[in-house]
């Protein structure tokens, strides 16, 4: 498996890193899943190249960012496309491009007057991006600093390795197509719907904080990151304050701060807190919260359990058929590229 | 001792909490332990995080049921013994005091208690680590002499140096990598605490008991 030079980062933008579904099975030791945190924008991304689901790509934060790729390949994007280029022609998000050696993706910044105001993009190229796999993973642990590309985001200069493709010669340089790419599913105004279950420390809360998490709108602050996604609303409030002990949290974690103003947590935060948790946002519904615009409005809606499922039924189901789709294009099909499971997304 | 009713909560539609009425107590977190050792055997059951007084298993839906596997959790819960897992003995050497533990006065003045005194009366304590969490290999441990007990810093600091000894409320623990951190720092290990390359990347695993050997005193 020689790997090859394969792409230069010009410019990060705000935050890019190397990601793939994330580091799981080490949460005793302290150690946070991370990896995209829209795993399914990183799945459709790996497919559209013929990568195995679990291969790494990079995570871009907010555009800004300029690759240029020292070989022939094949790349896609998916989230928010950034008005991104290849050579100053549009690439779309979900599309399968073959790119040559020597040309540069350029993605816009975030400041731009448009509608589409996402927030971040995750970009597959054929082989997949080749740093070590530690703990299982190749994602970066931005905080703890190891993983990923010199356990660090990425910077101006860095070179990455590429994997061996699955694809043959022809296939890598097979004309673009694309595939529809997930609704967001925003609501009338604009609003980033996501499905939540109450946690277990729900019935602590006041009744009025209890109405205004579903009934409230929040305000997505510039404060998020990858650890966490700070709400601005209601002013949440528990019946009495009760000391909490360190307990899990994992991902889509809705945990309120003395502050009232509720923190989602994401993939890089810490394995356990001690803030109460009202609510966690089900699995199918993270990756509309790593795309949620910042300053842009959430709505929170209460499901149950069996919605929760039903909702990743759906999921698994919209990746199988983009998988039978591609497969009947005569792209990797599903046997050589195995729908993702249950790990990609606690 | 069945006595403890175990309260149960999904956390999410993949994981679920199992946790004790406080206090926290050493048998308590014994038998998590043995509760977290037995899940891990369990279908489904493909990740296990303890917490302080409590435990997380997390679960694939699609291979077990919430209630079957709540169902598993009860019924296992009465026949588990106290005696979960073996921990190991773990000596962590630490230089306290001078530039590597800023706040050793701070402690002192809190306690009324002399530097030199608060060293000996933490490296003579047995701790127990009840959990890993906050960072890679951070330990929570449980056994700090009350006396020592002293609040975190108002202002946290935003850059913890890596391997530094701290105390925070009434626990004890060693930051294992530069953090942001609040507790107050009395010394430094030259101990590294977490490595991911190795087989073991973080030294201290739930279970094990702790001594800190003083290594140097600085003032």
């Amino acid at each position: 498996m020689a790997a090859s030079h394969g792409l230069t980062v010009l410019r990060p933008g705000l935050q890019a890193s190397v990601q793939d579904l994330g580091r799981h099975g080490h949460r005793q030791l302290g150690i946070c899943p991370g990896g995209a945190l829209d795993t399914l924008a990183m799945t459709l991304a790996n497919r559209l190249v013929g990568n195995l689901d679990a291969a790494a790509g990079i995570e871009i934060t907010m555009g800004g960012c300029e690759i240029r790729f020292e070989a022939d390949t094949r790349i896609a994007i998916a989230g928010d496309d950034f008005g991104a280029t290849i050579d100053g022609v549009a690439l779309w998000p979900c599309w399968s491009v073959p790119v040559v050696a020597g040309q540069v993706l350029r993605l816009a910044g975030a400041n731009r007057s448009t509608h589409k105001d996402g927030l971040r993009t995750w970009l597959a190229v054929a082989g997949g991006i080749d740093v070590p796999v530690i703990l299982g993973s190749r994602s970066t642990d931005l905080k703890a600093g190891f993983g990923g590309h010199q356990g660090r985001a990425l910077k101006k200069g860095d070179k990455l390795m590429l994997g061996v493709p699955a694809l043959d010669a022809q296939q890598l340089s097979r004309r673009p197509f694309g595939v529809r790419p997930p609704d967001l599913g925003l609501d009338g105004d604009r609003a980033t719907l996501l499905r939540v279950m109450p946690g277990p420390e729900f019935e602590q809360f006041t009744i009025a904080s209890r109405e205004a998490l579903w009934g409230g709108s929040w305000r997505l602050t510039p404060q998020s990151n990858r650890m966490g996604s700070r709400l601005e609303g209601f002013e949440l409030k528990r019946r009495r304050a009760v000391d909490m002990l360190s307990s899990a949290v994992i991902p889509g974690t809705i945990q309120v701060p003395p502050s009232g103003q509720p923190i989602i947590l994401m993939g890089d935060a810490q394995t356990t807190g001690g803030y109460p948790r009202i609510g966690v946002v089900i699995r199918a519904d993270l990756w509309k919260l790593a795309q949620a615009p910042l300053n842009g409005r959430l709505r929170l809606q209460q499901v149950d359990s069996a919605q929760a499922l039903a909702a990743w039924d759906e999921r698994l189901r919209y990746l199988a058929h983009v998988g039978q789709g591609l497969a009947s294009a005569g792209w990797i099909g599903p046997a050589q590229n195995p729908v993702e499971g249950v790990r990609d997304a606690d | 001792m069945s006595d403890a009713p175990l309260r149960l909560h999904s956390l999410g539609e993949a994981a679920l909490l199992c946790e004790l009425p406080a206090p926290a107590t050493l048998a308590h977190q014994q038998r998590i332990w043995a509760l977290a050792t037995e899940a891990m055997q369990w279908r489904g059951v493909h990740e296990v995080l303890p917490g302080m007084n409590n435990l997380t298993l997390l679960f694939d839906p699609v291979q077990i049921d919430v209630v079957e596997l709540e169902m598993q959790v009860l019924s296992a819960w009465p026949q588990l013994a106290a005696a979960g897992i073996e921990g190991r003995r773990v000596e962590i050497p630490v230089t306290y005091g001078g530039e590597s533990g800023p706040d050793l006065a701070e402690v002192a003045r809190h306690t009324g208690l002399s530097p030199a005194e608060v060293v000996k009366r933490h490296s003579a304590g047995d701790y127990i680590v009840y959990l890993l969490g906050f960072l890679p290999g951070f330990a929570f441990m449980g056994g700090l002499a009350p006396e020592l007990a002293t609040p975190r810093r108002k202002e946290p600091r935003v850059a913890v140096p890596a391997r530094s000894v701290g105390i925070g409320g009434e626990q004890t623990g060693i930051y294992p990598l530069v953090s942001p951190g609040g507790w107050q720092l009395i010394g430094r290990t030259s101990l590294e605490m977490f490595d991911p390359a190795a087989a073991e990347p973080t030294r201290l695993r739930p279970g094990d008991q702790v001594r800190f050997v003083v290594e140097r005193m600085e003032t």
